[in-house]
């Protein structure tokens, strides 16, 4: 437990520390709450999608000097319009749309960040940096987690009944496409945010591993998020406080913090019932 | 009344439903009966404009039904929900208010009496708080009709809503469906079982790639038109039975 009072009183001293623990949290709230919609779509492999198609952004906004969320959100958004495209305008299925479109702009991500080679690097691009961030990123990390609180606050009902029941929602008008998009851009905002802390090969953990969490505890949407976000959070200090006590990588301390919880909960919540806390039945 | 005018619906070229025209009344609770594949559930889908049509027109009240979308709502099969969703029986009869409330609004008070009126009439009130994955099949299906009548529609479509219920259930949604007829809606049923078809609709429409035949119960429910919707065997079942009890 010592390691735990020494890791606070470096946390004191050090400005840097403080950033990334700072970021971490940040990341770790806003992803559980859009991954929270992500894993009740079922739509976990177009988050992971997502998160591999911005890196010809990245790439590109390093080459042309403008702001990473913006070249990211292009491409985020055109891989999700390509992938909707592709699976709407042909028999092949969906998963199999997004396997072949995110592939091929992540392979073209590498070919540009190999180009860009001086500029940027690509390990912490592909594992994140956590303990590099800028007052700029902490800044734009704060930014997305205001406008995902946001976007979530105003459209909480249309995201809730698209996730649970979409053909309802389009009998009454919704424009389901819409949000669909919507929520996509939000995705990509988020995997830019968590690029730093967790990379983008991981920036999908971070997104269905709390929620996935949350989601064992709870039989209520509001719930869930609050928990997700908690659980994101909370898997981002521990991870950081394993990074800096073990010298473990960052990224792949908060995930795995983010994994063992989830383990924690997969034998315990009641919703497995391995434990039987309460037999739930319905009655007729 | 709702009319459907000359409409062909189509899916990658194939027709589905070619010029099909077709009456329901208001007032009546109207069944729909084919085997499968005949296009029940793509005319209400193009009645509830989920698809597009190729060709001809679904009107209400002479105007076109995709200007009065809110009026209408749907009881779809429950076969196509999740039903580990967190949220509970309360909140799915309460997502029957979203049409009205619009973006930007948040279910009030009135809306959250209303959901609870509704459930009180299904016979759920005891189970409100409970998640969905918890209810038995007719009690889901209730639920599912209980927030058709949150939203206060005048057409109400029910796709196969007494598939794998209990009596119960499906004597309380008959009872609701009549209330619907009481009150003046047009209520559309696509349907299954044969043996309840006088019994249970006033109107009715025989389909089979199109539609065979629409009107009233006594006039459409024939061996001819069953004949020639599903087989004559089925037709022979059904009907020589009858005229051996009359």
């Amino acid at each position: 437990m010592t390691s735990i009072s020494v890791f606070i009183s470096v946390l004191g001293r050090y400005e840097f520390l403080q950033s990334a623990l700072l970021t971490a949290v940040m990341v770790g709230i806003m992803s559980g709450i859009v991954g929270s919609f992500i894993i009740l779509r079922g739509m976990s492999l177009m988050g992971d999608a997502i998160s591999h198609a911005v890196l010809p952004g990245v790439a590109i906004a390093y080459m042309l000097g403008i702001n990473v969320l913006l070249g990211a959100s292009v491409f985020g958004i055109l891989a999700a319009l390509l992938i909707g495209f592709v699976a709407t305008h042909s028999k092949i299925k969906t998963d199999t749309s997004i396997g072949v479109v995110f592939s091929a702009f992540y392979a073209l991500g590498f070919i540009l960040i190999s180009l860009a080679e001086s500029a940027t690097n690509l390990h912490h691009i592909l594992f994140g940096n956590i303990l590099a961030v800028s007052d700029q990123d902490i800044m734009t990390t704060a930014i997305v987690l205001g406008l995902v609180i946001l976007f979530v606050s105003f459209f909480f009902k249309e995201l809730l009944i698209t996730s649970f029941d979409t053909t309802y929602a389009q009998t009454y008008g919704l424009k389901t496409q819409v949000l669909h998009y919507g929520l996509m851009l939000v995705l990509t905002l988020v995997t830019v945010s968590a690029l730093q802390t967790v990379g983008i090969i991981l920036v999908v953990a971070m997104l269905i591993t709390p929620a996935a969490t949350a989601f064992l505890w709870t039989d209520r949407l509001v719930v869930m998020l609050f928990l997700a976000a908690g659980i994101g959070a909370l898997a981002a200090i521990s991870g950081l406080y394993f990074s800096y006590t073990l010298n473990w990588a960052s990224g792949p301390a908060i995930v795995l913090a983010a994994a063992v919880l989830f383990a924690f909960s997969f034998i315990c919540s009641p919703k497995q019932g391995f434990l039987k806390w309460h037999p739930r039945r319905s009655v007729e | 009344m709702l009319v459907v005018k000359n409409l062909t619906v189509a899916y990658d070229d194939s027709p589905v439903l070619t010029d099909v025209t077709v009456h329901f009344d208001a007032g009546k609770i109207t069944g729909i009966i084919g085997p499968n594949g005949a296009g029940k559930s793509t005319l209400i889908k193009a009645i509830l404009g989920l698809i597009k049509v190729r060709q001809g027109s679904v009107l209400y009240q002479d105007c076109p039904i995709h200007t009065i979308q809110k009026q209408i709502a749907y009881v779809e099969q429950r076969k196509d929900l999740d039903l580990n969703f967190p949220i509970n029986v309360f909140d799915v009869v309460l997502t029957g208010t979203y049409g009205q409330l619009g973006v930007f609004h948040n279910p009030g008070q009135k809306a959250k009496q209303a959901s609870l009126a509704a459930l009180e009439q299904v016979g759920l009130s005891a189970f409100s708080k409970r998640q969905i994955g918890q209810l038995s099949g007719g009690q889901l299906q209730r639920v599912f009709v209980a927030r058709a009548i949150v939203q206060e529609a005048a057409i109400i479509i029910l796709d196969e809503p007494f598939v794998g219920i209990d009596l119960q259930s499906e004597t309380a949604i008959m009872g609701i469906m009549k209330q619907w007829r009481d009150a003046g809606k047009t209520i559309i049923v696509i349907h299954h079982d044969l043996n309840k078809v006088s019994q249970y609709f006033d109107d009715l429409v025989v389909m089979n790639h199109g539609v065979v035949d629409y009107g009233p119960v006594k006039k459409v429910y024939n061996a001819q038109n069953i004949t020639q919707a599903f087989s004559a065997d089925l037709s022979t079942v059904l009907f020589d039975d009858q005229a051996v009890a009359k």
